[in-house]
């Protein structure tokens, strides 16, 4: 390691198991996804394990394969808001992050209900923001849905915009609770905005919350959604796993803050990863391997196959050969998930080719296909990887994805975070209250001023 | 506390009902934006062995002005924030349907029921007048009947999407590789004047299946919707003289709806303020109103500190005895108290023994209803 950077500290978050089949439900030991105890179970052992925050993905319509309701993988969950102040309830300084739409949200609603879980949490509130151009999902919402997808981010960045300029709408002293005087607040100043996206003009019903503005989560990978992350978030979620694509994507991030007058700390790249601990390395990669076949069962490799190939192909062994017809050219053969393959047939061919070279079924090609599991070893070798993405700028940390629910985070909290503190990478006791502290951001209202002073120089 | 099937909730509005409550020493107005506050108010109520407690919201302001508490957390957060420290007690926050998407309400209200395990309930509001529209910037301000159309049509939704998932949909069957039976969720294919949504829910159904579905009905439009879509209707009536006849008024409607008059309870509110004497009870309300008087005068539409409502100035005792004489009385099936001044009434209300964790439901007497599709489907095989 490089001497001459200070170490720094790795950030960790946990990510509340999702509805794919990396999560394993078929394992005795997956309990509920949906009771709210999973969710206690999982936020708190985060917190035992010192971690900046928990965090819920969302989704809003539920998967369809071949026409019907997607049924092999986890389904259900929670509503994004319910469950982070519930758990505000039962965690103290853990933070609380959500994904939530900006296509089917209005920025006045979003505003009030993301201050209010950041008063309600005493500053913890994160919001992941997403956004789509899926008439799919937007058939549940009266929008009606469909937004061109060049319009995605400017509804996203107008959103953000609305937001922060209500979050900060009441001046400074306009609390006054003064019962002398009878005055309990000064004159609430009306907000306006006028953009492509919406005409509003309104009082907000909040104080400032805790934290100024909840800290900004993005996620999304295109060169808009880029843009709109250096421009706007306090926080990436990516999905770049190796070593080398991290390092790329994070210069390419952090490279891009300066055009906005942000400085390199004031966004943190933290990518998705998933993790299996062994005592060895060989039982690591044992377990690893144990897991792939739970997270890909038979059904679940033809229903891979079946969306590259855009067809049933329900007759195929799942360990025999792959088909040797070729793929419809159907690719809204799954809807609501991502996509896999934009050119189904060349995907098909190189599988065959792969299959065939390497002696793989259908299913244990699927599995070498969709394999994500990233840090594979000893609670040390784990500790020793994750801090060197760390300390090589590949990252600033991680959101772990565990396989389990609710349990998937308990062994990495008992045995990896001590290795990770006696490396001096990891934090040892909470130094600050809100998740601006955990992450080492400024207070917004600061932001401002730094950027006034900065100019003025 | 009378007890036997009377219901008992209270309604927490920020530091009172009264615009002035926030002035009194006691209030802790300045902690009314922070969770210690709403926690302990609802733990009061819950440990004075209160069934429920209803949280008013708005997406506009308090009117009134500088000299009343403006601002306000959000209902359903509140509620969710005091899940865990709550065990016995219904939560009722308002959620307003208006600029709101059902979707997003209905999987709302079935997480809180499930972090709740089964205290959850919603009372649905509109959110009227152009301050709230501009706010949206979506459309312009509605007329009351198209406001309480568009809000049956968002309980309609709401309800369905809470039935979209029957019970037993969830069946992790490791030979087949399904972790559900995809014949148990259902699409609810609603197409009305105002919604069209899809289903199903992304929740699963809650443990009281329906969440309890609460509506104000004191005039207007807002009646044939409450008589349609409510468990727990709410009216204000001036006495219990006309609290009798808008009940026996409502169940007469209930009838002429196809709905069991049984299955739905009429809760009437009563203006609350408790001290340890009466004298002091009285004292104490003149100041408030006295406040109220000499601040910067409410400007037009805030409500009246006093007013065509029941009201009860005096101690718990006294209280106790009132609430036995309404429950006797035959006028409403629960009272909702509203506190003038939250925290001086609830350091005067009695406390009761606990009640036994149960439902919300359970505790209205309130069968759970089986999903509507699950009833369709009922002898077709599968």
């Amino acid at each position: 390691m490089s001497s001459t950077k200070p170490r720094k500290s790795v950030h960790l978050a946990a990510h509340f198991p999702g509805v794919n089949n990396t999560t394993v439900w078929s394992d005795p030991a997956s309990k509920s996804q949906i009771d709210f105890e999973s969710f206690v179970h999982l936020a708190r052992t985060a917190e035992r394990g010192l971690f900046d925050f928990f965090f819920l993905a969302e989704g809003l319509r539920l998967r369809e394969h071949l026409g019907r309701i997607h049924d092999l993988d986890v389904v259900g969950r929670p509503d994004t808001f319910t469950v982070l102040n519930a758990l505000a309830g039962v965690t103290e300084k853990l933070g609380l992050a959500g994904t939530i739409n900006s296509t089917y949200n209005e920025p006045f609603e979003l505003a009030k209900q993301f201050a209010s879980l950041d008063h309600l949490s005493g500053g913890r509130a994160a919001w992941n923001v997403v956004t789509s151009s899926d008439a799919f999902t937007g058939e549940n919402f009266r929008r009606g849905g469909y937004l061109e997808h060049s319009d995605r981010y400017r509804r996203a960045a107008e959103t953000v915009e609305v937001a922060r300029a209500l979050w900060d709408s009441w001046p400074a002293d306009t609390l006054v609770v003064d019962r002398d005087a009878g005055v309990f607040a000064k004159d609430i100043p009306e907000t306006r905005h006028r953009g492509r996206q919406f005409d509003i003009a309104a009082r907000f019903v909040l104080p400032p919350s805790p934290q100024g503005h909840p800290v900004l989560l993005q996620a999304g990978d295109s060169d808009d959604g880029r843009e709109f992350g250096a421009a706007t978030a306090d926080a990436i979620f990516t999905g770049h796993g190796t070593l080398e694509a991290g390092r790329t994507f994070y210069a390419d991030m952090k490279g891009r803050l300066a055009k906005y007058g942000r400085g390199h700390d004031e966004l943190k790249i933290l990518p998705a990863a998933t993790f299996v601990l062994g005592d060895t390395a060989a039982e690591a990669e044992e377990r690893a391997r144990h897991i792939r076949y739970q997270q890909v069962g038979p059904q679940t490799a033809i229903a891979f196959l079946e969306q590259v190939w855009g067809r049933d192909l329900s007759g195929y062994d799942p360990d025999g050969p792959l088909p040797d017809v070729d793929p419809s050219g159907d690719v809204n053969i799954t809807r609501g998930r991502v996509r896999h393959a934009k050119d189904p047939r060349a995907v098909a061919e190189a599988w065959r080719a792969k299959a065939e070279a390497e002696n793989l079924s259908i299913r244990e090609l699927i599995i070498e296909v969709t394999a994500r599991q990233q840090f594979v070893g000893t609670p040390a070798e784990v500790a020793e990887r994750i801090d060197e993405y760390v300390q090589t700028d590949a990252a600033d940390g991680f959101i772990l994805v565990p396989h389990l629910t609710p349990g998937g985070l308990d062994e990495f909290v008992d045995r990896v975070v001590p290795e990770l503190q006696e490396r001096g990478s990891f934090r040892t006791e909470y130094a600050g209250d809100t998740l601006r502290d955990h992450l080492g951001l400024r207070h917004p209202h600061h932001r401002t001023s730094v950027h006034e002073g900065a100019r003025a120089s | 506390m009378p007890d036997s099937d009377f219901f008992l909730a209270v309604e927490l509005a920020g530091t009172g009902a009264h615009p002035a409550s926030w002035r009194r020493r006691d209030s802790r107005a300045e902690d009314l934006f922070t969770a210690r506050y709403w926690v302990d108010a609802i733990t009061a109520v819950e440990k004075a062995g209160a069934d429920a407690v209803f949280l008013p919201d708005s997406f506009g302001l308090q009117p009134g002005g500088a000299a009343t508490a403006q601002g306000r957390l959000d209902a359903v957060a509140i509620a969710a924030r005091a899940a865990a420290a709550t065990h016995r007690i219904g939560l009722l926050p308002q959620a307003p349907v208006t600029h709101t998407e059902p979707f997003h309400l209905s999987k709302a209200i079935a997480s809180l029921d499930f972090a709740t395990l089964g205290r959850a309930g919603w009372e649905v509001t509109v959110s009227e007048g152009a301050e709230q529209a501009k706010a949206f910037g979506r459309k312009s301000p509605q007329e009351p009947a198209a406001l309480w159309h568009e809000a049956d049509e968002a309980v309609e939704v709401v309800t369905r999407l809470w039935d979209s998932w029957e019970d037993d949909a969830e069946i992790r069957d490791l030979p087949t590789g399904r972790f559900i039976d995809r014949e148990k969720l259902h699409y609810i294919d609603y197409a009305g004047d105002y919604f069209s949504v899809k289903g199903p829910s992304i929740t699963p159904r809650s443990p009281q299946g329906q969440p309890i579905v609460a509506v104000r009905a004191d005039e207007g439009p807002s009646i044939q919707v409450a008589v349609r879509r409510a468990d727990l209707i709410r009216i204000a009536p001036p006495d219990l003289d006309a609290a009798h006849a808008r009940r026996a008024a409502l169940r007469s409607a209930l009838l002429s709806a196809d709905r069991d008059p049984d299955a739905v309870r009429v809760l009437i509110d009563i203006d609350v303020h408790l001290a340890g004497t009466a004298e002091r009870a009285y004292e104490e309300l003149a100041e408030l109103d006295r406040w109220s008087a000499s601040g910067t005068a409410p400007r037009s539409g805030a409500p009246a500190a006093t007013g065509s409502v029941l009201r009860h100035i005096g101690t718990g005792d006294s209280l106790t005895e009132l609430l036995a004489a309404v429950s006797d009385s035959g006028a409403a099936d629960g009272v909702v108290l509203r506190p003038l001044a939250v925290e001086a009434t609830l350091r005067h209300l009695a406390t009761a023994p606990p009640a036994p964790a149960t439902t919300l439901r359970e505790r209205l007497d309130l069968p759970r209803p089986p999903s509507r599709y699950a009833t369709i489907q009922e002898g077709t095989p599968s």
